[in-house]
């Protein structure tokens, strides 16, 4: 299930220098503007919510997502060098298990730690806050690696279509359709924020066990079929 | 002794037929997978090395599949062409990650890197190595598990000749040992220097299969055509037409010259000047019009 030495590896590609100014740069952003509001109009239980519901959650999670998920295996599949773990007698589906435990861990260090520590400055964690969106930051990233990392798979234009589902699906249809939102990763994890917080400015538009379900099912749905994709993957740049 | 055995194999992508039903057997020693560029090699060597799935046939190491079987790979080594291979790691690194995946750990990578003899540039990233020892960085990580079957697809492109020398050295050595080694190319010296037995491959259909003295006689013998201007061509076609080795004569007025077709080329090219001389004509030109790589191919399949 898990390779270390895969995992270093991915580690390593996700971790580079460019890509880790990309991931870095939307927490660093969020920790100033948390500054900025606090520093500006004081601490305010709405406007923290505001702040960590409709930038870091509906905005910063997915994104670091889709970098994170892509990362951890397209680059590799575009360029070729992924034929040096394939080449080896290695379980396909270990791979992308593997792949998947280290986007999610890179996705949840970039999303959710930010996402608590801007929950403490804009309101020091007043009516649980902080920890209700790093709950949900942290549930999200589980669902947004699989996804993306099954795209990464799929596509060599994986970053474009994940970036179009996270920003377009996520942030435009999620607020202004009724029935977007109930296939949200954005709903379904704040259905388990709301759950563990208990408190009336984190709610979601999706019932608790709606969610758990649809959370197990995409995650293992898109694991298991980028097992599959791996499994039969045709290495482009080939006659 | 390890065999690799490729039955009636056939790919298409789509409407194209990438390889039409080939068979061959690649045992201990090294084989040279020739043909011209677009003929089905990598498709065939991507087939060989589980990359691939046939659209029918099958490809067996010893009797077990190689497509969807990841074990089969700690028998095998490949040495990819395409150049990408994790830059951002030390030449040291990349082996030893290559060792790890196979179960093995640091003495494994250091054996394959003295191999390929890698040591002196071991811990310098991969982004700042030459082609060549990029080639042999690839290498290590194709030997570090001593496989018993190494597949290469164009080892030797982009490689300087001292950086070609030492691979074939090398590749050779691995042959010696009894490894059944496979690499691809499209120039035929390269195969001839070094494969001690020659598959060809011409539009995805199996050409021919032999030591590379039959399948050099192969190419030696086939027709020729020349291109010969003279001072007197017609009367040089009359006395050349008499003699057995030509099988056809061409006046071609607009080019003012003639096409000759040889069917013994060491026959002919000892006639011509022979014929010209008793004839008391001059030859102006005598150019073979047919020596590209793919006519010499196109002979050979129809062979």
């Amino acid at each position: 299930m898990y390779d270390p030495t895969v995992a270093r590896l991915t580690y390593r590609a996700l971790l580079g220098r460019r890509r880790a100014l990309i991931l870095g740069a939307l927490p660093v952003l969020l920790l100033v503007i948390s500054a900025a509001v606090r520093g500006l109009s004081g601490a305010d239980d709405q406007v923290a919510a505001d702040l960590l519901g409709g930038f870091a959650l509906a905005t910063m999670v997915p994104i670091i997502g889709v970098i994170a998920g892509t990362g951890a295996i397209g680059p590799e599949i575009d360029d070729g060098s992924v034929v040096y773990l394939l080449a080896k007698p290695v379980k396909r589906s270990t791979i992308i298990s593997t792949k998947l435990i280290v986007a999610i861990a890179v996705t949840m260090a970039f999303s959710a730690i930010p996402t608590f520590v801007a929950g403490l400055i804009l309101n020091g964690n007043g009516q649980q806050i902080a920890v209700a969106y790093t709950v949900a930051a942290l549930v999200a990233s589980i669902a947004y690696a699989a996804m993306f990392l099954l795209l990464g798979t799929v596509t060599r234009h994986a970053v474009v279509f994940g970036l179009v589902y996270a920003l377009v699906w996520e942030a435009l249809f999620g607020s202004l359709v009724q029935g977007a939102r109930t296939l949200s990763v954005q709903q379904w994890s704040l259905a388990v924020a709301q759950k563990v917080t208990d408190g009336d400015l984190v709610t979601s538009e999706v019932g608790l066990p709606t969610a758990v379900i649809l959370l197990t099912v995409v995650t293992a749905g898109a694991t298991w079929y980028a097992g599959q994709k791996l499994r039969t993957l045709k290495l482009a740049g080939e006659e | 002794m390890t065999t690799l055995n490729i039955d009636h194999v056939s790919r298409w992508f789509g409407n194209v037929v990438a390889v039409n039903d080939i068979t061959m057997t690649i045992g201990p020693g090294v084989t040279g997978l020739l043909g011209p560029n677009g003929a089905g090699k990598s498709t065939l060597i991507n087939m060989m090395g589980g990359f691939l799935a046939p659209s029918t046939g099958a490809v067996t190491l010893d009797g077990r599949p190689v497509w969807r079987n990841e074990q089969i790979y700690k028998d095998i080594g490949i040495v990819p062409e395409r150049e990408a291979m994790y830059d951002f790691l030390t030449g040291r690194e990349f082996v030893l990650a290559n060792a790890e995946l196979q179960g093995l750990g640091a003495t494994a990578a250091q054996r394959a890197l003295a191999t390929v003899e890698m040591e002196y540039a071991q811990d310098r990233k991969i982004s700042t190595y030459s082609k060549g020892m990029r080639q042999r960085v690839k290498m290590a990580s194709a030997l570090v598990h001593d496989p018993s079957l190494l597949l290469l697809d164009e080892p030797f492109n982009g490689m300087d000749p001292r950086q070609r020398m030492q691979l074939m050295d090398l590749l050779r050595r691995m042959g010696d040992e009894g490894r059944s080694v496979l690499f691809s190319s499209h120039i035929l010296e390269e195969v001839e220097q070094l494969a001690s037995h020659i598959e060809v491959i011409v539009a995805g259909r199996h050409a021919a299969s032999g030591d590379f003295r039959r399948i050099r006689r192969l190419m030696t013998d086939r027709p020729h055509v020349y291109l010969v201007r003279s001072s007197d061509d017609r009367a040089l076609a009359a006395a050349l037409i008499a003699d057995p080795s030509t099988a056809g004569i061409e006046v071609d007025v607009t080019e003012g010259a003639l096409r000759i077709q040889a069917v013994d080329f060491g026959r002919f090219t000892a006639l011509l000047p022979k014929v010209a001389r008793d004839q008391g004509i001059r030859l102006l030109t005598v150019s073979p019009s047919d020596e590209s790589l793919e006519s010499v191919f196109s002979y050979l399949v129809a062979a």
